[in-house]
């Protein structure tokens, strides 16, 4: 199984394979690789979490992640905007480009990458603050003090979130007194009001009711097409239902990845096939 | 193991349990009780008039025209007491030799005994220390005092195989056929007049100074002394434990040095406290020269060293408690290291780091070791805070320690003994349930 599977991993998937329905590269404006590995391999010390994965992910498309737990796929997201760095004794060999730049490189601004590659993580995790100083934080963050501006960006970003409604007569309230979904969305919210180019987003539903995942997914859907989205999710019809390509990750090398109807319809690799038939989790 | 047994194991665990907790409540209200009864008795008590005249002249309170109208009804009584003394004086000069030699040292005796009680005689030179001026202030005391006027303490050496016996003799009948028997009985009668005893609330206790090394007023220097100290110590190590405490969570990189500083730590906040107190008085006295000799400062420095370790360790579990996803959350959304520390970590893990600072506070204020050498004495008045560089001050702990052991009149003063240690134990509880109420409400705004 691991032969084969490094077997196909060695063949470099490309871009250009896998370009999705025409109508949609029309609305993403061609396909140029935003995040872009060759070789990219992480390691925990001696422990090779991800194996020489190259891949290009297209931007303002939505790319899901999947593959049996510890495949290695969460660190592959979160080596993107460098959440990996928190973990002691990581490191990193091969390229890893975004926008055309080393993110490893140790001339990267690790504060700027953030701000430029948002995520939202598996549990909702607000700040214990007010739902208006939850959001704000970003954009403070990055320099914004008026009260105006500030108001401005929250309505946006929990618009774009669709949570404006729910919220917007309590801003002033404690953001953890909100159901878990509207956290999850209030965590997206924040996300977008730093106006990132890319959202990583690792099983964003893992911890919601069917209800609230619905929303999220409905969230996704509505953000397409603005934003390059990575989701990393357990849940194959997720898969199907939000991305346009998918990657399919296996003891931590790249095993398929393919537009997102191909792939599950018609998977090339044996090994996908028995993952997504649940011949093995 | 069957079930039986096992029920068995586990009430016999219970009711364990259950009796060492009780036992251990019944040892603290063996404490308590009296501390808390005889403390209180410090502030609420019988005063006399002696109170009261000593209240008028050394803190100029109280009213004058209340206060000369019961002098003027206890003069009246007291007049006739120091006639019987003029009587017995008179008759004494005719007697002849010995039985003059004999009664004058009891008459002496008891002219000591009548001073004591209400104060100097007529006649007397102005006496120099406050302790003189006045008799009996408490009621509880001026019994005492009548009980040593009305009897004469005696030791029986009798038996020389034994130790030898007190016995107590009757001093009217000592002076059996002379003047003076009568004033025994007059005293013994007319002492509620004499001394006008009534119930006070006496607040200045603490918020007065002492006069005479604590034989009146109240503890007010000690108090402050205490809170000047401790406040001192918090000022220093609070925020340099926290500070301490980000680092050893957030940069310092898990390494030798690394361990090494933090068992140093943990070693740190097992060294006895008076080795902290010597360590001061080398270190900040002899050699940094912070004051000339004992000083506020150099007591608060090394209390704040003393306590630094406790709140180094409280602050650093306050933080690693902080849920990791906040930092994940901050980071995520661009934020630089030292932001996240300040913006969300450090509020998040407040609660935790006050509870342990105002922990710590009460630590302070209680310990007596390490103030010994660099800040206390034992009597002072309260010093300005422009003074705290230089001064040294009296402060609760230390002046329990010493009015208990080391004062010349110990036992004249034991309602101030209780009353300082009432004093402390109420500021250091004061402080642990502000930092329970502190840490409950902020818990509460963090929770939503």
């Amino acid at each position: 199984m691991t032969a084969s599977a490094e077997a196909t991993a060695s063949k470099t998937v490309s871009v250009r394979d896998i370009y999705l329905p025409p109508e949609r590269k029309k609305v993403a404006g061609g396909g140029v690789p935003h995040v872009s590995a060759k070789n990219f391999s992480i390691y925990y010390g001696e422990f090779e979490a991800v194996k020489k994965v190259s891949a290009d992910i297209p931007s303002k498309y939505v790319t899901a992640i999947i593959g049996p737990s510890g495949c290695g796929k969460s660190t592959f997201l979160r080596s993107i905007n460098r959440m990996n760095d928190l973990i002691p004794n990581s490191h990193t060999t091969g390229s890893l480009m975004f926008d055309g730049q080393d993110v490893y490189s140790k001339f990267t601004d690790e504060v700027l990458l953030r701000k430029k590659i948002g995520m939202v993580f598996q549990k909702p995790n607000p700040f214990p603050k007010s739902i208006f100083d939850n959001i704000a934080y970003g954009p403070r963050l990055h320099g914004i003090r008026d009260r105006k501006t500030l108001a401005d960006i929250v309505e946006k970003s929990l618009r774009k979130a669709a949570l404006w409604d729910e919220v917007c007569d309590r801003l002033d309230k404690n953001a953890l007194g909100m159901s878990g979904g509207q956290q999850q969305r209030l965590c997206f919210a924040r996300t977008l009001a730093v106006e990132p180019e890319i959202l990583l987003l690792d099983e964003p539903t893992s911890a919601l009711d069917p209800r609230a995942t619905a929303k999220i997914e409905d969230l996704i859907q509505e953000l397409r097409g603005s934003y390059t989205i990575m989701i990393v999710t357990h849940n194959m019809q997720q898969a199907s239902r939000v991305s346009d390509n998918t990657m399919f990750f296996y003891e931590g090398t790249l095993v398929e990845f393919a537009p997102t109807a191909q792939l599950f319809t018609n998977p090339k690799n044996s090994m996908t096939e028995d993952y997504i038939t649940g011949r093995f989790s | 193991m069957n079930l039986g047994t096992r029920k068995l194991l586990d009430r016999s665990f219970t009711a364990l349990g259950i009796s060492s907790i009780v036992i251990m409540g019944l040892m603290l209200l063996v404490v308590l009780v009296p501390i808390v009864s005889n403390g209180i008795g410090a502030i609420v008590f019988k005063s006399t008039i002696e109170h009261r005249k000593m209240l008028y002249h050394e803190f100029n309170r109280g009213d004058k025209a209340d206060l000369q109208r019961e002098i003027a009804s206890s003069d009246a009584s007291r007049k006739e007491i120091y006639r019987m003394l003029d009587t017995f004086d008179a008759e004494l000069s005719k007697m002849d030799e010995t039985r003059q030699q004999e009664y004058r040292e009891k008459f002496e005796q008891v002219k000591n005994s009548l001073r004591a009680l209400l104060g100097p005689i007529p006649g007397d030179e102005e006496p120099a220390l406050a302790r003189l001026k006045y008799g009996q202030t408490r009621w509880e005391k001026a019994e005492e005092k009548l009980h040593e006027l009305l009897f004469e303490k005696k030791w029986d050496y009798s038996n020389p195989d034994e130790m030898a016996k007190e016995y107590e003799v009757s001093r009217s009948a000592s002076f059996e056929g002379t003047s003076l028997v009568r004033l025994f009985p007059y005293v013994e009668k007319n002492i509620d007049r004499l001394l006008q005893p009534e119930w006070t609330f006496y607040w200045g206790f603490i918020t007065d100074s002492s006069v005479d090394a604590h034989f009146f007023g109240g503890i007010w220097p000690e108090i402050q002394g205490t809170l000047f100290l401790a406040v001192g110590a918090m000022l220093f190590a609070f925020p340099l434990g926290v500070i301490g405490a980000i680092y050893f969570t957030e940069y310092a990189r898990d390494g030798f040095l690394t361990s090494l500083l933090r068992s140093a730590n943990s070693t740190l906040a097992g060294v006895p406290s008076i080795v902290f107190g010597l360590f001061g008085l080398t270190f900040f006295i002899n050699t940094l020269k912070v004051s000339e000799s004992k000083s506020v400062l150099a007591g608060s420095l090394t209390l704040a060293i003393m306590i630094l370790p406790t709140i180094i360790r409280s602050s650093e579990e306050a933080i690693l408690a902080v849920p990791k996803t906040y930092k994940e959350a901050s980071l995520g959304l661009g934020s630089t290291k030292w932001n996240t520390i300040i913006k969300v970590i450090l509020p998040a893990a407040l609660p935790g780091i006050l509870t342990g600072g105002v922990l710590s506070l009460g630590r302070a204020a209680g310990e007596t070791a390490p103030i010994i050498f660099t800040a206390a004495v034992s009597v002072g008045s309260a010093i300005g805070l422009a003074d705290v560089l230089s001064s040294p001050t009296p402060a609760l702990s230390w002046n329990i320690y010493n009015l208990a052991s080391e004062h010349e009149a110990a036992a004249e003063i034991r309602h101030v003994q209780y009353g300082m240690v009432l004093a402390l134990m109420t500021i250091v509880t004061l402080l642990n349930m502000s930092a329970i109420v502190l840490r409950a409400r902020i818990s509460k705004k963090l929770k939503g």
